[in-house]
């Protein structure tokens, strides 16, 4: 007996992923040498699943600016935004970010998940309800489970089930929080946030949007689907981060509340971490200009990730429901995820392995990324080598022995068939560990 | 008031009819260990019983439910409110 054993089952189902091929899970590139590209054990390697939506990691002036603050602020700050870790960089980054939602405030937190942590487990207290769709982050539940308030799930981008729960805690006292995402993070689709505005108003809710995949990706001015569903007079709270988009490290709120800024002296995940290093917050400054001035690079991705998610839609993969810059491909079983993967990375593209419990309905998802970095020939490499993996490993039949004849199709049924699942989808990545 | 007994009787027809169903199934069997169900598909069977009695049951509560008599005894508690 050791204090480890409950981890048994855990890693038996770790051992069978691993004996099938590659560690889907510590994946070790020898060198990243684009947003696009990099080499693993020697050969190039596509990559089609970095979250790095706008391919700003490399980008010459973010560089530029984290180099210039590296050398004149040191390596990190030493301490928490409470005590000496406030430079006044972090301060014109808050102010800016304030600026770009036409927000009264902004915070700074060290990730994302740590801005769901501290956010959720500050805002709601006891005797609050926080109403959050099944399908959130970890984050999202993790911040929940920090925190005091009443947590209720209701059924992925489900307005009506929203108000169901809303209408069953009438009359009974505290503030309700409802949380969304912008873009889900396993199947990339948006939530119904117009329907999900409405229904915060009728019941005088407040409403929190993590952006964490739409920043600088959805809206006209990239602030995400707030902005492209006309909502932002609504929304209460915009939780982000700078790990995907803005291609560094990091995680902020963004309110209107007067008040907001009490929470810098009460909410812990905020108060007792160190703060972000003088390179991060300029690179994220940089980039968070970056994606005001170059609307071109919100283009480049749409028109990439369309292409992406047509070409294979087209050759009878099934999707999620919505083309957009998260591309997943149903598998028809975990054995079969594991061998597409593995042989994928064989053909020299990356991607997102992922795996029940962590997915919606239970079903394993080869994850893609798409990115405004990819030129026209590596969104066709991916394109070629995932049709021809795809038919023989029997997961899309060869145009031969398809039925319907192979033309683009409209938004039909295959458009909806992930989201038709009878039994409502289990949360991605949420309450455990995830395999 | 619904009596939690009765509670259990709708429980235990729904879990009667899922696929990897024990034999026996009674207010003493365990949700996750004797249905096989991970804490997601948990979550999950949950949501339709909350629907079946127009209930809806935080998370912190789920915390502390093993059994089909737990579950029961927590929907007829949140349903007295
Ligand atoms: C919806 C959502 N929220 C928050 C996060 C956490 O972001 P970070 O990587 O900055 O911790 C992620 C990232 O995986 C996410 O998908």
């Amino acid at each position: 007996m050791t204090i480890l054993d409950k981890f048994q089952p855990l890693q038996g189902a770790y051992d069978a992923v691993r004996a099938a091929g590659q560690d889907p899970f510590t994946v070790c590139f020898d060198a990243v040498l684009s947003p696009s590209e990099a080499t693993l054990k020697g050969r190039r390697v596509i990559l089609l699943g970095t979250n790095n939506y706008l391919g700003l990691t490399f980008d010459g002036e973010c560089i530029e600016s984290a180099v210039e603050a590296l050398r004149q602020g040191g390596t990190g700050t030493t301490g928490s935004r409470i005590a000496n870790g406030t430079y006044d960089d972090h301060a014109v980054l808050e102010r800016r970010l304030a600026e770009f939602y036409g927000c009264r405030s902004a915070m700074l937190f060290s990730t994302g998940y740590q801005a769901n942590l501290g956010i959720l487990s500050t805002i709601a207290g006891r005797g609050d309800h926080i109403l959050i769709d099944a399908d959130s982050h970890a984050s999202i539940y993790d911040g929940c489970r920090l925190g005091q308030a009443e947590v209720i799930r209701f059924r992925h981008n489900d307005p009506d089930d929203l108000a169901r729960r809303l209408n069953r805690l009438k009359g009974a006292p505290g503030n309700r929080l409802i949380v969304v995402e912008g873009i889900y993070s396993m199947l990339g689709d948006t939530a119904p946030l117009a329907e999900i505005a409405a229904v915060k108003r009728e019941w005088g809710a407040h409403l929190l949007v993590d952006e964490a995949h739409s920043l600088g990706v959805l809206g006209r001015n990239g602030r995400g689907l707030v902005e492209q569903a006309g909502v932002e007079a609504d929304v209460d709270f915009i939780v982000g981060t700078f790990s995907k988009s803005l291609g560094a490290v990091g995680g902020f709120c963004v309110s209107d509340l007067p008040d907001f800024d009490v929470l810098r002296i009460a909410c812990r995940p905020y108060m007792f971490t160190a703060s972000l290093p003088p390179s991060v917050i300029a690179s994220v400054t940089r980039a968070l200009a970056r994606i005001q001035e170059e609307p071109g690079l919100r283009a480049r991705l749409t028109g990439n990730a369309e292409r992406f998610y047509r070409g294979l839609r087209a050759e009878g993969f099934v999707l999620g429901p919505q083309a957009g810059p998260i591309v997943s491909i149903r598998m028809p079983s975990t054995e079969v995820a594991i061998a597409f993967w593995n042989a994928l990375l064989e053909a020299g593209v990356y991607l997102n392995l992922a795996l029940p419990p962590a997915t919606p309905d239970n079903a394993p998802l080869l994850r893609s990324s798409v990115s405004a970095a990819h030129s026209e020939a590596q969104i066709g490499a991916a394109l070629a080598a995932i049709t021809a993996i795809g038919r023989e490993l029997g997961v899309v039949a060869a145009p031969a022995s398809r039925a319907e004849p192979l033309r683009p199709q409209g938004d039909g049924p295959r458009r909806a068939s992930m989201a038709a699942a009878p039994i409502p989808v289990a949360p991605a990545a949420v309450a455990e560990t995830t395999l | 008031m619904i009596r939690t007994s009765d509670i259990v009787d709708v429980i235990v027809g729904m879990v009667t009819a899922l696929p990897q169903a024990p034999r026996e199934v009674d207010a003493g069997t365990n949700i996750a260990r004797d249905l096989g169900l991970d804490s997601l598909a948990v979550m999950n069977f949950v949501m339709q019983l909350e629907d079946r009695f127009d209930v809806s049951i935080p998370m912190d509560r789920l915390a502390g439910i093993q059994t089909i008599g737990d579950l029961a005894v927590a929907i007829a508690d949140l349903k007295g409110r």
